[in-house]
């Protein structure tokens, strides 16, 4: 340490220039040592926050939930009749299965108004919902009352044993343009 | 050594001296003496602008207060002392809170009947379920009020800005605390209330699985994003109900409780109660 001071001053003597020797330090390092452990502590407590933040977050979301699986089965295809709506499962999972000359599609027995259950109307054939009026064609298209958009359609596959199976954790939006897409309908 | 025995005074020497004030005077003297008395009230009751000052600097629980106020801050036409009357009313909503902790779990077989069993069978339960709900109830009503006030006297403007914006997020976590508390009770109003409320959560720009944006985001889905982060799942269930136990009475009262010591300290810093101009 003597030496550089030195070294220093001599340099300042010899440039007759009146600059602090702490100024000529900064000169040709970056970082002075003060700054180097100043930005180093900073940069490992950010990191530190940053990173226990992430694992909070990821914390909140745990892998195995304990509520009824979104996953169920329905029977075989030939359970269905062509142009009827079966309301076997909207008691137990709140969907209406349809089967058109096409095949066998999904409807979510959710009002798109407000949410409450509406009720197939055989004689009518319409969905009905009792708490505002709102009316559904069979696929689910919106006709009257004040739902605003169809009902939902759901996800609907066959398992390798030939049975239906059902995932209400993927929806198929009509406003979206999803109705055609992949597993909106089970073709048969 | 030979020392003095202390003499035991005689009942008629005691009698006596009560009748003449002198063992008042001795007590008295002893008291305000004792180690335990000057450390604890460190100023006497002088009224003199410099002793006034001592006993508010001094005090932990006073010092937060200002020493001197404006007359005006005094006119309730002028605050209607709603700031003061929302701080009260969260003062009883913390003491009864904690008072009702020591019989509620918040587990789903057990909530409910807790409550249930504190209305019922636990004496005063009712009376402090009941102020913990009320007290609720009017700090959401008071904090609006109390807003709106500040609102009409201009209170928002420079320099009382910064402390606006405190008020603005204390005025939130008012809210989060009615919402959260909502759940607890764990009957079919709680449960469907924060259905609905927190399938708002879908919506959120960005982080819920309905919301816009949120194609842009890596892993939204109904199993990870906004919604299922608040209730722990993708339905109101049991961990929904542990999760807002949880932020109803601890997180958010902390938060809140750090932003009111900011909110009380800055209105003495930016010069006090505003007056009519």
């Amino acid at each position: 340490m003597a030496e550089t001071i030195t070294n220093e001053n001599k340099k300042s003597v010899a440039s007759t220039s009146k600059k602090s020797p702490k100024k000529d330090e900064s000169k040709d390092t970056i970082w002075s040592r003060r700054d180097f452990f100043s930005i180093a502590g900073w940069a490992g407590f950010m990191a530190t926050l940053g990173l226990s933040s992430l694992f909070f977050t990821r914390l909140l979301f745990p892998r195995v939930l304990f509520e009824p699986s979104p996953i169920f089965k329905a029977g075989k295809p030939s359970d269905y009749t062509v142009g009827e709506v079966s309301t076997k499962f909207i008691k137990s999972q709140r969907v209406w299965i349809v089967r058109d000359l096409e095949g066998i599609y999904v409807v979510f027995g959710l009002c798109t108004h407000l949410g409450c259950t509406p009720r197939w109307l055989n004689t009518e054939k319409k969905y009905k919902c009792p708490c505002h009026g709102s009316g559904f064609t069979k696929d689910g298209t919106n006709f009257e009352g004040p739902a605003p958009r169809p009902l939902e359609h759901l996800k609907i596959t066959l398992d390798p044993d030939g049975i239906i199976e059902i995932d209400k954790s993927k929806k198929f939006l009509y406003e979206k343009g999803e109705w055609g897409k992949p597993g909106s309908k089970l073709l048969i | 050594m030979a020392t003095k025995k202390p003499e035991i005074p005689t009942l008629a020497t005691l009698v006596e001296k009560l009748k003449s004030g002198e063992l008042y005077e001795e007590v008295k003297k002893e008291v305000l003496n004792s180690q335990l008395w000057t450390s604890s009230f460190r100023h006497g009751y002088a009224d003199t602008p410099r002793n006034r000052v001592l006993q508010i600097v001094s005090n932990v629980w006073l010092h937060l207060h200002p020493v001197k106020i404006h007359r005006h801050a005094l006119r309730i036409k002028f605050t209607w002392c709603m700031g003061g009357i929302t701080f009260l009313l969260f003062l009883s909503t913390v003491v009864t809170g904690v008072i009702l902790m020591f019989y509620y779990r918040p587990v789903g077989e057990y909530a409910y009947f807790d409550m249930k069993y504190l209305q019922y069978d636990v004496p005063f339960g009712m009376l402090m379920r009941n102020m913990h709900r009320w007290a609720a109830h009017a700090m959401v009503i008071t904090v609006w009020l109390h807003m709106f006030r500040v609102f009409l006297t201009g209170s928002y403007k420079p320099p009382r800005e910064f402390n606006w914006v405190i008020g603005v997020f204390l005025v939130t976590f008012t809210l989060l605390l009615s919402f959260t508390g909502y759940l607890l009770p764990w009957d079919q109003l709680a449960m469907w209330a924060v259905t609905v409320g927190t399938n708002m959560a879908r919506a959120t720009p960005f982080l819920g699985h309905e919301g816009p944006f949120q194609e842009y985001v890596f892993g939204v889905s109904p199993r990870y994003d906004a919604r299922s982060m608040l209730i722990g799942g993708s339905i109101v269930g049991p961990p929904a109900l542990l999760r807002f136990y949880v932020l109803h009475c601890i997180f958010i009262p902390l938060v809140a409780g750090a932003l009111m010591i900011v909110h009380f300290w800055r209105i003495r810093k930016d010069g006090g109660i505003s007056g009519p101009l």
